[in-house]
């Protein structure tokens, strides 16, 4: 999830670096081809416009629109400057003409006339939709509040003017937010609590950007060992300027100065294609049960950096446990040892039949990173996105932290790597950005007047019984202490989603969803979606809107997840759009006025004023710091500016000097041992198959490890998939056609049920049932199945509602974790699998 | 004259297949035909323990092909028009699209299956190596798309320098044909006729 929205001091903080670096990447000058372009366009025969892809990789890649009499031909991507500094678009990119020109864009504002989620509209203009919608707001917040009205978490739209929706809202009087999001949401509530996050103190947590973790550029240039956890940049970070690049190169220069690659992961992925050698199976769910047995190892072998533990940490071993703990056998080193709460030493004979990994292999690989000079270890945000998915985040984190191996050249914290947190140019302004200060930003409107906030993966929960959710049984967020009673007032009134597909698609227990939602009065509840074409969750939707994709636009947008650069990119509209499609702006300019609040979301600027105006912004911020930026008439013709960027090291100077520079824990230390946590654990409200615990331990957790019967006999697990973005270019043709949407079983398991390659299955769970086609394949390890996570549901929710859709979040349980109140179940799954 | 080659390497390469996209884009086809393939050949097997501990063998590497360019083209010493030629100033093989009858000898005969039989066009379609940007000086489209950078494009004095001619596993005896596609093997590619593995995605490779 690439961050659009920094604000202007965050780019002046981290500009420094930068500007020592001017000139090394190389300013684009006008290319021949931009000025062959230009020549073109005036004879009337092609132009070339530049874009992006806007969807939620994070890649943000590079678009080069070859356009002829307004219809676009065909794509080239970034060409720009040195090849290695490329933003190559990957597969689905270079079909993003045929999203553009599918024959299934929606054309024009429609209304429900089915039953919800039945999919049967009716076209009305413009005029109505917006009436409606406004009609629709002025009555909820007149009823209800604005906290009944609730932006659900959307990712589809990554563009610096594309989705206004929180501005909009914001100036409306505000709107029930969401905290945290799907990608990382264990790791968002658990890390802060470990690495501390505090503004104050200078230390924030975030899983985007490198202050807690290292960018991969730095393995690559200073690591002899690179060990990573369900990560695999190869399917989840594909563009060419992302981390399946910079992993490639990391990985070419580790093993020319000898050193090695470990890639652990219930599958075989793309990351590790042509490196067998380079994978550790592991079962699905269990990578914390093999980082206790490591640092079981570190402690045996006396491989543990002890002084750094004691210098650095809270809750190492009894020396270092806050007083409230000690003398309780609470340790982190007492859990591994024996000596803890369950009285079970962590050894690798211990762990081996969890994870299935053989004893002897778990002491090999605890040999690698002792005798490691700089083992980079890092995770992907598979591990976390289970039910026992916080302390398995942080689990992973204690593998280097035991070794003392943080914080120096080389090294990673055990967090996803990442990205310097630059960016030339901010998004349209709202309140996010200073919503603890209260401070309105320049062109900004009113903060968000409801102070409160819940978990993103909780919102149907908010729909059913909002007023009954409180911080300890839902996980509400309310820092002001703004609700008396500690519950919501109000449940879900109004669901506003712009450019998303988790009201069932990428959500969870797709079939309860349904059955929630239809059950709902219309009086009771209202739904807008804003899409480009129908998707499963757009069936819901009350008013769907037709939107113009950023292709049809001008936009502009930064440069995603690259470590290398941080850049912008200018340009189109490459072709116009095509029935009454229209820009996001424009229509809630137009609702901003019928709410009396135009003014305040437009500042008196059109959609393209307000791109010139933030890159004219972004360009004098940086000149301040020394970087000089393309002119807006440069940018325009020339589309994409880039500047090369520093590798980072995380928490560098945190463990160089822990008394200068604190985290935002509150003991400004490592919480291996966190009191806060112990806190939650015992006054919040959670079932006997969930956990909270104040040290990383191995806990299965529910539909996790242990939890499989005769009936779901399997475990199973989504990943990401090479042909869809999530659920975005799920409908593709060519894509699924060139990587198809199959489960992968291992070929004992399919042997023993009769199931050979490519033939039709069932897959069913305690949620739901799918049919898909079988992958036999020996690389995925026996006793789990994967699902290529975003296929688009397709079931007669009226008939048998077996999803020949295969997607996977018909199989996912909706019970969020406990601490988190995330999307935990989206990878702990048990499943049976049959011949269909 | 020159001969232009391909490097591919499989070392590098996810099989993520936007080689494959590329081309489809610019050369506007659809879900039937791909110039440009990515087969996925994998093998192995597992060992797994009364503690359900395993152990495993399993391999996958990928290779992405499209026409060869052959110096000894299979396909055009079998077609009966002449229609598939190979170019005297670039050693690209195409097709003359007035000349073909589409009797589809040049689809059997290739080891490689490149070219095809359009049936709605009535003529055989297949890699041209991009020749009209080539002659502008650029890469072929599917080169510049990588993001791995694991094709190049250049000549054939170029290409031998960063990898051996595509001699493992699935593809056919380089001898054959001798193929401008150069590779760099990994460590658990496998002779051409090998056994060990299989094309696994057979139904994700279009003609």
């Amino acid at each position: 999830m690439p961050k659009t929205d920094m604000s202007r001091r965050s780019f002046v903080k981290s500009a420094g670096a930068l500007a020592a670096l001017a000139g090394v990447g190389g300013t684009v000058a006008l290319s021949e081809d931009a000025i062959q372009a230009k020549a073109d366009e005036a004879a009337g025969t092609e132009e070339i416009n530049w874009s992006q892809c806007n969807v939620n990789c994070g890649g943000n890649c590079v678009f080069k629109w070859h356009s002829k009499d307004g219809k676009i031909q065909y794509m080239e991507t970034d060409d720009t400057g040195n090849a290695d500094f490329q933003a190559r678009a990957c597969l689905r990119g270079r079909s993003m003409r045929r999203w553009v020109n599918s024959p299934d864009r929606l054309l024009y504002p429609m209304k429900r006339v089915g039953k919800r989620g039945e999919g049967k509209f009716e076209r009305i203009s413009w005029d109505e939709a917006i009436d409606t919608i406004a009609d629709k707001l002025k009555d909820t917040i007149s009823r209800y509040g604005n906290d009944a009205i609730h932006l659900i978490y959307a990712t589809g739209m990554y563009s610096t003017t594309g989705n206004p929706s929180k501005r909009l809202l914001d100036a409306c009087g505000g709107y029930l937010a969401r905290a945290y999001d799907y990608s990382a949401n264990q790791i968002l509530v658990a890390m802060p609590y470990m690495y501390g996050s505090d503004k104050k103190k200078g230390s924030v947590f975030s899983p985007y950007d490198a202050k807690n973790a290292s960018s991969m550029t730095e393995a690559a240039d200073h690591s002899d060992l690179l060990v990573m956890f369900g990560n695999s940049p190869a399917e989840t970070r594909m563009g060419g300027a992302n981390t399946t690049w910079d992993f490639a190169r990391a990985r070419e220069a580790i093993k020319a100065r000898g050193g090695k690659v470990i890639n652990i992961d219930y599958r075989m992925n793309e990351s590790a294609s042509g490196h067998a050698d380079e994978w550790l199976p592991i079962r699905t769910g269990t990578d914390a049960a093999l980082c206790m047995a490591l640092i079981h190892e570190f402690i045996v072998d006396g491989k543990t950096d002890e002084e750094f533990l004691l210098t650095h940490t809270v809750g190492w071993d009894e020396q270092t446990m806050p007083a409230s703990a000690k003398g309780q056998n609470k340790s982190f080193k007492d859990y591994v040892m024996g000596t803890g709460y369950d009285k079970v030493e962590k050894t690798p004979e211990w762990a081996a039949p969890i994870t299935q990994i053989p004893a002897e292999r778990i002491r090999e690989l605890a040999a690698d990173l002792e005798n490691a000079k700089a083992p980079f270890v890092c995770q992907g945000w598979g591990p976390q996105r289970h039910t026992n998915g916080e302390d398995t985040t942080r689990a992973i984190c204690m593998v280097p932290i035991a070794l003392g191996q943080i914080g120096k050249p080389g090294t990673n914290t055990g967090q996803r790597e990442a990205e310097p947190p630059t960016y030339l140019v901010d998004s349209l302004p709202n309140d996010d950005a200073d919503s603890e200060t209260g401070i309105v930003p320049e062109g900004g409107v009113p903060a968000n007047a409801v102070t409160w906030s819940i978990p993103c993966y909780e919102w149907l929960n908010a729909v059913d019984h909002g007023t009954d959710m409180s911080t300890t049984n839902a996980g509400v967020v309310d820092k002001k202490n703004a609700l008396p009673d500690g519950k919501l007032k109000n449940n879900i009134h109004f669901i506003w989603d712009y450019a998303g597909n988790c009201i069932t698609n990428q959500h969870g227990n797709i079939d309860k969803v349904h059955e929630m939602l239809s059950q709902k009065d219309d009086d009771d509840l209202f739904i807008l979606v804003w899409d480009t074409v129908l998707t499963d969750s757009a069936k819901y939707a009350d008013i769907l809107l037709p939107d113009a994709m950023r292709s049809e636009q001008l936009n502009m947008q930064t440069q995603g997840y690259s470590e290398w650069y941080t850049g912008v990119t200018v340009g189109g509209p490459a072709q116009q759009a095509p029935g009454e499609c229209r820009s996001s702006y424009d229509v809630m300019a137009d609702i901003a006025d019928k709410m009396g609040v135009k003014d305040e979301f437009t500042q008196g600027r059109t959609h393209d004023e307000w791109v010139q105006y933030l890159y004219e912004q972004g360009r004098e911020a940086a000149a301040l710091e020394g970087t000089q930026m393309p002119t807006w008439e440069e940018i325009k013709k020339q589309g994409v500016f880039k500047q090369a960027l520093p590798n980072v090291i995380g928490l560098e100077d945190f463990c160089k000097d822990p008394e200068a520079h604190p985290l935002g824990t509150p003991s400004g230390k490592i919480e291996i041992y966190s009191e806060a946590l112990a806190n939650i654990a015992d006054t919040w409200e959670y079932d006997e198959d969930q956990s909270i615990s104040p040290i990383p331990c191995f806990t299965p957790g529910f539909e996790g490890y242990g939890s499989t019967t005769d009936e779901y006999p399997l475990y199973c697990a989504g990943f990401h998939h090479k042909s869809r973005t999530h659920s975005s270019y799920g409908f593709i043709d060519e894509l699924e056609q060139a990587a198809r949407q199959q489960v992968w079983i291992n070929p004992i398991d399919a042997e023993t049920r009769g199931i050979s390659n490519l033939d039709q299955v069932r897959v069913k769970s305690p949620a739901g049932e799918i049919q898909i086609e079988a992958r036999v394949t020996n690389r995925i390890i026996p006793g789990t199945v994967g699902i290529p996570q975003g296929a688009w549901h397709d079931a007669d929710m009226d008939g048998d509602r077996v999803d020949k859709g295969g997607c996977v979040n018909t199989l996912t349980t909706y019970k969020p974790n406990a601490l988190s109140r995330g999307n935990g179940p989206a990878h702990s799954m048990i499943v049976q699998v049959t011949k269909a | 004259m020159t001969q232009y080659a391909f490097y591919f390497d499989t070392t590098r390469c996810t099989g993520c297949k936007t080689c494959e996209m590329a081309c489809k884009d610019y050369k506007d086809l659809g879900v039937d035909t791909a110039y440009r393939k990515v087969f996925d050949y994998e093998g192995g097997s597992w060992d797994v323990a009364d503690d359900g501990t395993c152990v495993t063998s399993a391999f996958v590497y990928h290779i992405s092909m499209s026409c060869n360019h052959c110096d000894n083209p299979a396909c055009t010493s079998v077609c009966p028009t002449g229609a598939m030629h190979k170019d005297a100033d670039t050693g690209l093989v195409s097709v003359d699209t007035n000349k073909c009858i589409g009797c589809g000898y040049c689809h059997m005969a290739c080891p490689y299956n490149a070219p095809r039989v359009d049936r709605s066009l009535g003529h055989s379609v297949k890699c041209d190596g991009c020749a009209d940007r080539v002659a502008e000086g650029k890469n072929p489209m599917c080169v510049d798309a990588c993001p791995l950078r694991a094709l190049e494009f250049g000549t054939v004095e170029e290409m031998e320098q960063l990898g051996e001619r595509a001699n493992i596993a699935p593809l056919p005896d380089s001898s054959y044909t001798d193929p401008n596609l150069f590779i760099k093997t990994n460590d658990d590619a496998k002779p051409v006729d090998s056994d060990e593995g299989s094309v696994v995605n057979t139904a994700e490779v279009a003609q």
